[in-house]
């Protein structure tokens, strides 16, 4: 690709690339300096204890406008990515998993989400899918997450199980086939078996056109969905960055132990 | 002698024109109800907001304007494509259409139904079935009636009557049509509804109040529901009046041993709108739903009251209502639930859902409990807020744009009052009604 780094020729394309990230809620600086670069079809899980900017950084991404971007850039697919309201990122094919996906009474999920696919293959230049295709796409889909056919005309997550919940983000993500996926947590409060089962319906959309990022507090899912890079964030900083074997030392050290070792010697972005 | 004030003025003397005018000239039995009710409205006054019940709501625009009673009858606006759509076309029941709150009879159309069932005017009905109407009229004490109550009273001559024998069931609802116009300058019209469902019987009835101009009128309607034991009654009220027009409407309910009756109230239309709904469960193991949702914009007002009188042991009540107010606009709803002391085993619940889209829009929510026994299960709460961002931005999130988002979720925040509408063509018209309706346009927040 001509436009890319000599360095980087046989690689995949770049994705996205975060530069000196800089966030805020409330006033209170979240995110301090966040670099991360990823490629078509690489899986990055993002580590760190609450309170280190991991929901933040997702959100931000996704363009939650509740948090105020102070520095940096966010590079997707050539584009400004902060410059873009968030449908318009989901147009162009981020997709957050949400941690606490949002219970929207009198919205069905059906509705949304035929809504949601429409409005993405709008922006592509795509026709609009007649209601029969539409349905056995959903069909489809509803399958790679064992998701119970009723849940689709009820109101969005409304009554849902935590684990149902987690279920049908993967289900939307699915069915709108992103090129950038983000799960927060995707883990937190499934029990092993609906884990099992939301990590395979992942894994069944990783291709080398599609990238993931995997947020995560603990090491528990990444043996489920297993990533090439893992990064440690804290205190609103990536402070680690290696191969999967550093989460199984963060979860035989913790945190704080991997704190110990990269103090003094904090590492930057990843190589470029 | 009280004094006379200003505002009643115009008001007593249309009712020295009006009564002579009437036949029997007042000494009928029609003609002695009216002069009570003159003389309680001429006792009472309009009501100030020192008034409790009215502390949110002033109606001196109101007693501003000079109305000239309405002789209706003027029909060139009704044409056939405009009735068709006031109707919901093609929907298949009776249509009473009244203009001005005059009977029009051209305008009407009555199917047959079971033997024993009278959907008329009342103006017949008062000629016809006054051994009916009659203790219906005087059910409650004319030195008892509010204000409003007492001027409606006091110009009864037409509106609606319909009546349902014990043991039968129509099928088919009953339409009531009130379209409102102003004449050659703002009139008042006071239509009054009487609707007896005997024992053992159903009936669907919807009232629409509409105005098919931007005209300044005044609508002052009174409506009376009475269910006799087990009967099965389901009322729409359908408010879209003009933007200019002033609405203040009763609607009285007593209900029967185990009857149930459900209300939908809807207010679109009106500058300034006051509905009083009380429901009376008169005997053991009635059940009261009350829905309503109130959707104002510009410098609208709203104000629904509502009261829910369990009066014996067993009854059930949930109430909802549900508003959304854009602009400048105004709501207000007061709801008082009373258990009475030999009410045991009431079961009743009460919310009020109001959804801000503007932040001038205000809206004042009273709910009220007053219970006088212990074994009972009441509940009630009130909410007052904006689009929920958090819903908004997961909208957004999945591709959708910010402002078909909110309009998708201001629809999904009535939803559920309108899926309760049981008569289907007016439920999709109500949807209709609501497309247009409901905000669209919104400043984007910072």
């Amino acid at each position: 690709m001509a436009r890319e780094a000599s360095a980087e020729e046989g690689r995949a394309k770049t994705l996205l690339e975060i530069r000196g990230l800089r966030a805020t809620a409330g006033g209170k600086e979240i995110l301090k300096g966040i670099d991360l670069t990823v490629r078509a079809g690489e899986v990055h899980a993002i580590m760190g204890p609450n309170g280190s900017g991991k929901s933040t950084l997702a959100h931000v991404l996704a363009g939650r406008e509740a948090f105020q971007v102070t520095g940096g850039q966010v590079i997707y697919e050539g584009r400004d990515l902060l410059a873009m309201p968030p449908e318009e990122r989901a147009r162009e094919g981020i997709f957050l998993a949400f941690q606490y996906p949002v219970e929207i009474p009198g919205v069905s999920n059906m509705y949304l989400l035929k809504a949601a696919l429409n409005a993405v293959r709008k922006h592509r230049g795509l026709p609009e899918l007649d209601a029969i295709d539409f349905l056995a796409l959903v069909k489809e889909k509803m399958k790679l997450v064992e998701m119970d056919d009723a849940l689709l005309n009820r109101s969005v997550n409304e009554g849902f199980s935590g684990g149902e919940k987690k279920r049908n983000e993967i289900f939307q993500m699915a069915v709108l086939g992103p090129r950038l996926a983000i799960l927060d947590e995707t883990d937190s409060g499934l029990d092993i078996d609906a884990l099992k089962t939301v990590a395979k319906g992942v894994n069944s959309l990783r291709g080398p056109e599609r990238a993931m990022i995997v947020i995560t507090h603990y090491q528990r899912l990444l043996n489920y969905i297993v990533p090439g890079t893992v990064h440690v964030l804290h205190n609103g900083r990536i402070v680690r960055t290696g191969g999967k074997e550093l989460a199984l030392e963060l979860e035989a050290k913790g945190y704080a132990g991997v704190e110990e070792s990269v103090r003094g010697s904090r590492q930057a972005a990843p190589p470029r | 002698m009280p004094a006379i004030f200003e505002d009643r003025k115009p008001y007593l003397d249309a009712f020295a024109r009006f009564a002579k005018e009437q036949p029997g000239n007042g000494r009928a039995w029609t003609g002695l109800l009216r002069k009570e009710g003159i003389e309680r409205f001429e006792q009472l006054g309009f009501p100030t907001q020192k008034d409790e019940a009215w502390r949110c709501t002033s109606v001196a625009p109101l007693t501003r304007i000079p109305f000239a009673l309405a002789e209706g009858g003027r029909t060139e606006g009704l044409t056939a494509d405009v009735l068709e759509r006031l109707t919901f076309e093609p929907w298949e029941c009776s249509h009473l259409v009244f203009v001005n709150g005059r009977h029009a009879r051209t305008l009407s159309r009555v199917r047959r139904s079971a033997a024993g069932v009278k959907v008329k005017s009342l103006e017949a009905a008062l000629r016809e079935d006054r051994d009916r109407i009659e203790p219906v009229l005087r059910r409650r004490a004319a030195t008892q009636a509010p204000a409003f109550a007492a001027l409606n009273t006091a110009f009864l001559r037409d509106g609606a009557f319909v009546e349902v024998p014990e043991g039968t069931v129509l099928e088919e609802p009953v339409h009531l049509l009130y379209v409102s116009t102003s004449e050659d300058g703002p009139t008042a019209s006071h239509p009054r509804t009487v609707v007896l469902v005997g024992d053992r019987s159903r009936v669907t009835i919807v009232e629409s109040y509409v105005g098919i101009r931007d005209d300044v009128y005044f609508t002052n309607a009174a409506t009376t529901i009475i269910a006799g034991a087990g009967a099965i009654v389901d009322h729409t009220k359908l408010q879209r009046e003009s933007g200019e027009a002033f609405h203040v409407a009763s609607l009285d309910v007593e209900i029967g041993r185990d009857a149930r009756f459900a209300s939908h109230s809807v207010a679109l239309g009106g500058l300034l709108v006051r509905n009083d709904v009380a429901v009376t469960l008169a005997a053991e193991g009635g059940d009261c739903v009350l829905n309503g949702l109130y959707v104002t914009s510009g410098r609208q007002h709203v104000d629904n009251h509502t009261l829910i009188d369990h009066a014996k042991p067993h009854g059930t009540s949930r109430e909802l209502y549900k508003g959304v107010l854009d602009e400048a606009s105004r709501g207000v709803f007061d709801g008082l639930i009373i258990v009475r002391p030999d009410a045991e085993k009431s079961d009743a619940r009460q919310e009020n859902r109001n959804l801000l889209i503007s932040e001038e829009a205000l809206v004042d929510s009273k709910p009220t409990l007053l219970i006088n026994n212990d074994d009972v299960k009441c509940s009630h709460a009130a909410t007052i807020g904006q689009l929920d961002e958090e819903a908004l931005f997961y909208l957004r999130s999945r591709g959708m744009g910010d402002e078909t988002a909110r309009s998708l979720l201001i629809h999904a925040f009535v939803s559920d009052i309108v899926s309760r509408v049981t008569v289907s063509p007016l439920r999709a018209g109500l949807e209709c009604l609501l497309f247009i309706r409901l905000p669209k346009h919104h400043p984007v927040r910072a």
